[in-house]
C-alpha cells in the first residue's frame, strides 16, 4: 500500500533495566522490543499475538505514545509521536483510545457510570452536550440509559466491559486499542462483546488494534496479525493465510497449542514439540 | 461404565444463607476416570468443588453425600477432614500466586504436605519434594526447591501447586480452572502433564473450567452445570458433537468463534446468568432458552433416551439429527 499508514512503528527498540544485583554494577538491560517495525492501516483490524513477555503490550503502549522507545520511532498519520512532549499529543489522545482487560480495575469504583463515560470528554475539553452524548453511547453499547447513575460494582463483568468500551468511544476516536479485552469474560459473554466490537468498528469506521494471547479471538476479529516472540515480530500477514499456513516454527508451535473441541490437542502438541 | 468406584457424589446441596446455590447434584467419577465440569461463572461449579474439599466459607453449608473410600466426607469433623484433604483428595487452584505461601520456599511447601500426612521427617520430605518437582518437569528441581514463588513464572508456579496436590498420591484430584491464567503453550504443557500424571496414578480427576476445548483435550466424561443443577451429562465427544440440552448447545456455539448466525455475527446465549436466588422456577434455563414453553415451568429430570448414556435435563432436548437454530459449527 502506498498510502501513509495510520499508525507505524519503525525499528523500535525498548530496553528496561533489571534491578541491580550489586552496588557497583548497574542492572542488566532487558530488551522488551528488539527492532520492531509495524504498519497499521486505516479501517483495518490488526492483531498483535504472543505469549506473556513477548513484548506485545509494550509495542501497543509505544504505538499509543504511553511509553517511549529506547531507539526507533512511532508515527501517527505520518507525524512523529515518540519523544514528543505530552502537551503536544492532544490530537493523539483524542484519536486513540483504549480498552483494557479487567474492567474492575480499569473503571474507578467510586465514580458513577455517567462520570466515567464523560471523563474523556471533560479531560479533552470537548464541546457539546456531554450528558446527551453519554446517553447515546449507553445506547450504542447496549446498556439501559437509566443505569448511568449506578456504580461499576453493580454491573456484571460483560456489562462493565461495555462501559469501558463506551468510555473509549466517548471522545470520538479513530483507533481503539484493546489489550486482552475479552480474556476475563465467560465464553458466552465473550461472543457478545466481540459482536459489539465488530458492530461498533463498522458503525464508527474504527481502526482496531487487538493485543491478545487468545488465537481464536484474534482470528475472528482481525484482518492482519503480527506474531511476536521475545521482543521480535516473527511473522506478519493476513490472518487467514497465517492460520492456514504458518511459516515460522514459533507460530506453528503456538497454533498447535490451541485446544479445540475435537479434543486432539495432546496429539497435535506432542507432534509439534518433538 | 465406571470401574472401581472413586468419588461418588449423591444429592449434594449447597446453601448460601438459605438459598440453594447447588441443587441436588449427583455424579460418580470412577478410578482413573477424567471428568470435566463446565458452565458459566455463577453456575455453582466452584461451590461444588469447595464442598467436596470441605472448604466452604462461613455461612455456606453443604448437605447430601460425598463418598470416598466408603466414608461420607460431609459427616467428618474439621479435624478428620484435615487428614483427608491433601491426602485422599487434593485440589489445584486457579491462581497459583494466591494458592502458594509467598514467604515459604516452594520445596518446603511441597514437603509440608508430606510431613503432615505421611509423617516423614524433614530430610526425607525435602528429598521427596525435589523428586516431585522433577515429576512435574520443573527445570533443576533441587535449585527450584529453594526458590520462593515470586521467583518462578506463572506456569512454573502452577506446576508447584500440582506437585503439592500430587504429593500424597490422592485418589481424587480436583482442578478448578488450572490453566486459565496461563499462556497457550504453557497451558498445553500443563494439560499434558496432568493427563500423564492422572493416568499413571490412576487418580480420578474432576476438571472445572469454562473453557470447553480444555475439557475436550483431557477429559472422557462431561458434566454441564447451570443454575446449580447438572443439565447434561455424557461422554465428552458425544456431548460436544451433538449436545441435547440447549444450554450446552449455546455454550458450544459461543465457544466456536467460526460459527455465526448467518449475518456474520457470532452466536451467543441471549441474556446473562441470573444472580444467585433469581433463577426461574422449574427449568433453570427457561428464561434464556429458545425452546422454552409452558411445560418448562416444571423441573425437568436428568434422563437419557433409550439406548444412550447421554443424559439431559430438558423437556425439549435437541435430537441429534436436528441442529439448533444457531448454525452448525465446523470445529
Amino acid at each position: 500500500m502506498t498510502t501513509t499508514p495510520l499508525l507505524e512503528a519503525v525499528d523500535v527498540v525498548r530496553e528496561y533495566r533489571s534491578p541491580r544485583r550489586s552496588l557497583r554494577t548497574p542492572g542488566q538491560p532487558i530488551r522488551a522490543l528488539d527492532g520492531v517495525s509495524v504498519q497499521v492501516h486505516e479501517g483495518e483490524a490488526f492483531g498483535i499475538v504472543g505469549e506473556s513477555g513477548s513484548g506485545k503490550s509494550t509495542l501497543s503502549r509505544i504505538l499509543m505514545a504511553l511509553d517511549q522507545p529506547t531507539s526507533g520511532t512511532a508515527f501517527y498519520q505520518g507525524q512523529r509521536i515518540s519523544g514528543v512532549p505530552e502537551r503536544r499529543l492532544g490530537f493523539l489522545r483524542r484519536d486513540v483510545q483504549m480498552v483494557l482487560q479487567d474492567p474492575m480495575s480499569s473503571l474507578n469504583p467510586r465514580m458513577r457510570v455517567a462520570d466515567i463515560i464523560a471523563e474523556p470528554m471533560r479531560a479533552l475539553r470537548l464541546p457539546g452536550d456531554h450528558r446527551a452524548r453519554v446517553a447515546e453511547l449507553m445506547h450504542s453499547v447496549g446498556l439501559p440509559e437509566e443505569a448511568v447513575t449506578r456504580y461499576p460494582h453493580q454491573f456484571s463483568g460483560g456489562q462493565r466491559q461495555r462501559i469501558a468500551i463506551a468510555r473509549a468511544l466517548a471522545a470520538g476516536p479513530k483507533v481503539i486499542v484493546g489489550d486482552e479485552p475479552v480474556s476475563a469474560l465467560d465464553v458466552s459473554v465473550r461472543a457478545q462483546i466481540l459482536n459489539l466490537l465488530t458492530d461498533l468498528a463498522e458503525q464508527f469506521k474504527l481502526t482496531l488494534i487487538l493485543v491478545s494471547h487468545d488465537l481464536s479471538v484474534v482470528r475472528y476479529l482481525c484482518d492482519r496479525i503480527a506474531v511476536m516472540n521475545q521482543g521480535r515480530i516473527v511473522e506478519t500477514g493476513d490472518t487467514e493465510s497465517i492460520y492456514a499456513d504458518p511459516r515460522h516454527p514459533y507460530t506453528q508451535r503456538l497454533l498447535s497449542a490451541v485446544p479445540t473441541l475435537s479434543g486432539d490437542l495432546l496429539d497435535r502438541f506432542n507432534r509439534s514439540s518433538t | 461404565m465406571t470401574g472401581v468406584s472413586g468419588l461418588v457424589v449423591e444429592d449434594l446441596v449447597v446453601k448460601v444463607h438459605d438459598i440453594q446455590a447447588v441443587k441436588g447434584v449427583s455424579f460418580e467419577i470412577g478410578r482413573g476416570r477424567r471428568m470435566g465440569l463446565i458452565g458459566e461463572s455463577g453456575c455453582g461449579k466452584s461451590l461444588t468443588a469447595l464442598a467436596l474439599m470441605g472448604l466452604l466459607p462461613h455461612g455456606v453449608t453443604a448437605s447430601g453425600r460425598v463418598l470416598l473410600n466408603g466414608r461420607n466426607l460431609l459427616d467428618l469433623s474439621d479435624k478428620q477432614m484435615c487428614a483427608v484433604r491433601g491426602n485422599d483428595i487434593a485440589m489445584v487452584f486457579q491462581e497459583p500466586m494466591t494458592a502458594l505461601n509467598p514467604l515459604m520456599r516452594v520445596g518446603n511447601q511441597v514437603a509440608e504436605s508430606l510431613r503432615l500426612h505421611k509423617g516423614m521427617n524433614r530430610a526425607a520430605a525435602s528429598a521427596r519434594a525435589v523428586e516431585l518437582l522433577e515429576r512435574v518437569q520443573l527445570p533443576e528441581p533441587d535449585r527450584t526447591a529453594r526458590k520462593y514463588p515470586h521467583q518462578l513464572s506463572g506456569g512454573q508456579r502452577q506446576r508447584v501447586v500440582l506437585a503439592i496436590a500430587l504429593a500424597c498420591d490422592p485418589a481424587v484430584l480436583v482442578a478448578d480452572e488450572p490453566t486459565t491464567a496461563l499462556d497457550v503453550t504453557v497451558q498445553a504443557e500443563m494439560l499434558r502433564l496432568m493427563d500423564t500424571l492422572v493416568r499413571e496414578e490412576g487418580a480420578s480427576l474432576l476438571l472445572i473450567t469454562h473453557d470447553l476445548p480444555v475439557v475436550a483435550s483431557i477429559c472422557e466424561e462431561l458434566l454441564v452445570m447451570y443454575g446449580g443443577s447438572i443439565v447434561e451429562h455424557g461422554d465428552v465427544a458425544t456431548v460436544f458433537d451433538s449436545p441435547r440440552h440447549p444450554y450446552t448447545a449455546g455454550l458450544r456455539a459461543s465457544t466456536v468463534l467460526e460459527s455465526t448466525d448467518g449475518s456474520g455475527r457470532l452466536s451467543t446465549i441471549p441474556g446473562r446468568v441470573p444472580s444467585l436466588g433469581s433463577f426461574p422456577t422449574g427449568c433453570v434455563y427457561r428464561n434464556r432458552c429458545p425452546r422454552a414453553d409452558d411445560v418448562c415451568g416444571t423441573v425437568p429430570l436428568l434422563t437419557a433416551p433409550p439406548g444412550s448414556t447421554q443424559r439431559a435435563a430438558c423437556h425439549h432436548p435437541i435430537e441429534s439429527d436436528q441442529p439448533l437454530g444457531s448454525g452448525k459449527a465446523s470445529a
